[in-house]
């Protein structure tokens, strides 16, 4: 054999040889991405994985997704990204992603405020929204659209969780819209937040908020689990992985494995879930009509759910007499602490005397509880 | 005199002013880090920086007072 016709077939079977234009546009979604991630500093943290995941699965020839078990193989036989792909699938790693949120959440803010429990309900407004009008598009089935309805919650375990159990053809881009708002959260809330509210309604000091006791922090978790997996079974392994995180924490006697969940373990599973969020998306199945419906649909989602808990907001400001900042229900979105960030930031632009953080992550958690209880309805009735 | 007070609860970041150091109102003093975020501490008023209370790395409370300006 000539040495040309050897450079021939390697450059036949190597990936140059046989990438497809799908796979082009990915590498530059990918691309795009990575350089919001790390140019931009929109949440690197979550971006720069997923973005790389999809840039790895989306390698002409790597087979990094390649499923042995669909051709009766082992499981071990199959590609990497593939075998990493399953943690999400069975929902392991967005329940242990919880157990790391919870771990780092102070629920303090929502014990001593129990009424941030409405302004985290009424932030799940978009995801009805966004589940009528997926309906109406005609695009997607009942268990469909409430799967992508949920990115409205802004709350990626949660999403990746519902769309498993309703529509796992759909986890890819449901988890990549949904990562994707949660990273551009600061991009995408503000204007909104402006829009919905006035100078001096964005000016107003809110009191501190009692102090919360030891006793009260301890029972919370353990309170919450049980009510919450007895009224909707479905969500037990997510609220409670979240309750036990933060009983570590809470318990004051288990400082180690409360560390370790908040740092080592959410890091060690933010990678992994991340990665094969993006991994998931394959040029053949992703560049489709309805994956672009998903990514405009959950924008809307996003939009409505953070209106939702800015007019909540008002409506409280307005029966406080002016006590309640309206910013903090754009909290109500579950994405922790990200949304409570904006609302401090805001908050802070208007008036730097503001501190608003505190008061946002009475709805910010809340907003978890409410997207966790939205998914069970939906999975109580599409499941 | 006026007294700095923490907002919340978190831990000392980075303290941006010395003693004696004039800040206006509202200029930040002290950044306090609470559930990995960065949270900026202002000067209630404008004036001089009497005293800091308490070191980079200490935990503070909420109402905690962090310094005093006259």
């Amino acid at each position: 054999m000539k040495i040309s016709e050897v450079f021939l077939e390697l450059f036949q079977t190597s990936g140059f040889a046989n990438i497809t234009w799908r796979e082009l546009v990915m590498l530059v979604v990918a691309c795009v991405l990575l350089y919001m991630a790390i140019a931009k500093g929109f949440e690197p943290l979550l971006l720069t994985p997923i973005a790389f995941g999809i840039l790895l699965a989306n390698l002409p020839m790597a087979n990094l997704m390649y499923d042995a078990t669909a051709e009766g193989g082992q499981w071990w036989q199959s590609g990497l990204l593939q075998i990493i792909y399953s943690g999400e699938r069975s929902n392991l790693f967005p329940c242990l992603i919880f157990m790391g949120i919870g771990a780092m959440t102070d629920f303090g803010p929502l014990i001593a405020n129990p009424t941030s429990l409405l302004l985290g309900a009424s932030a799940q407004f978009g995801v009805y929204i966004a589940f009528i009008g997926a309906r109406a598009t005609g695009l997607f089935t009942a268990p469909e659209a409430a799967a992508l309805g949920i990115i409205g919650g802004a709350d990626g375990p949660t999403s990746i969780y519902l769309s498993n159990a309703l529509a796992p053809h759909l986890t890819g881009p449901i988890a990549v819209a949904a990562y994707s708002y949660m990273a551009l959260i600061p991009l995408i809330q503000p204007p909104i937040m402006k829009l919905l509210t006035t100078e001096e309604e964005r000016k107003i000091q809110m009191q501190q908020l009692r102090r919360v006791s030891k006793a009260e922090k301890i029972v919370f978790p353990i309170f919450v689990t049980v009510f919450t997996a007895l009224l909707l079974p479905d969500v037990a392994p997510l609220i409670g992985m979240l309750m036990l995180g933060n009983l570590f924490k809470e318990s004051g006697c288990t400082d180690r494995l409360s560390d370790t969940a908040q740092n080592a373990m959410c890091n060690i599973v933010t990678i992994l879930l991340s990665v094969s969020v993006g991994a998931t998306t394959n040029g053949q199945t992703f560049l489709q009509i309805r994956t672009l419906a998903i990514v405009v649909i959950g924008l809307l989602a996003f939009s409505f759910s953070t209106a939702g808990g800015l007019i909540f907001g008002k409506i409280m400001c307005k029966v406080t007499g002016g006590k309640v900042n309206p910013l903090i229900g754009s909290a109500g979105v579950s994405a922790v602490p990200m949304a409570a960030r904006v609302a401090q930031k805001v908050g802070a632009e208007a008036n730097r005397h503001n501190f608003l953080l505190m008061h946002a992550m009475g709805p910010n958690v809340a907003g978890v509880i409410g997207t966790a209880v939205a998914a069970a309805y939906f999975m109580r009735v599409f499941g | 005199m006026q007294e700095i007070l923490s907002p919340m609860p978190g831990n000392v970041f980075e303290i941006k002013v010395n003693v004696g150091d004039k800040v206006e109102d509202a200029d930040v003093v002290i950044v306090l880090e609470a559930m990995k975020m960065e949270i900026e501490v202002v000067a209630p008023c404008a004036g001089t920086v009497e005293s800091i209370t308490v070191k980079k790395g200490d935990v503070v409370d909420t109402n905690q007072v962090l310094g005093t300006i006259k």
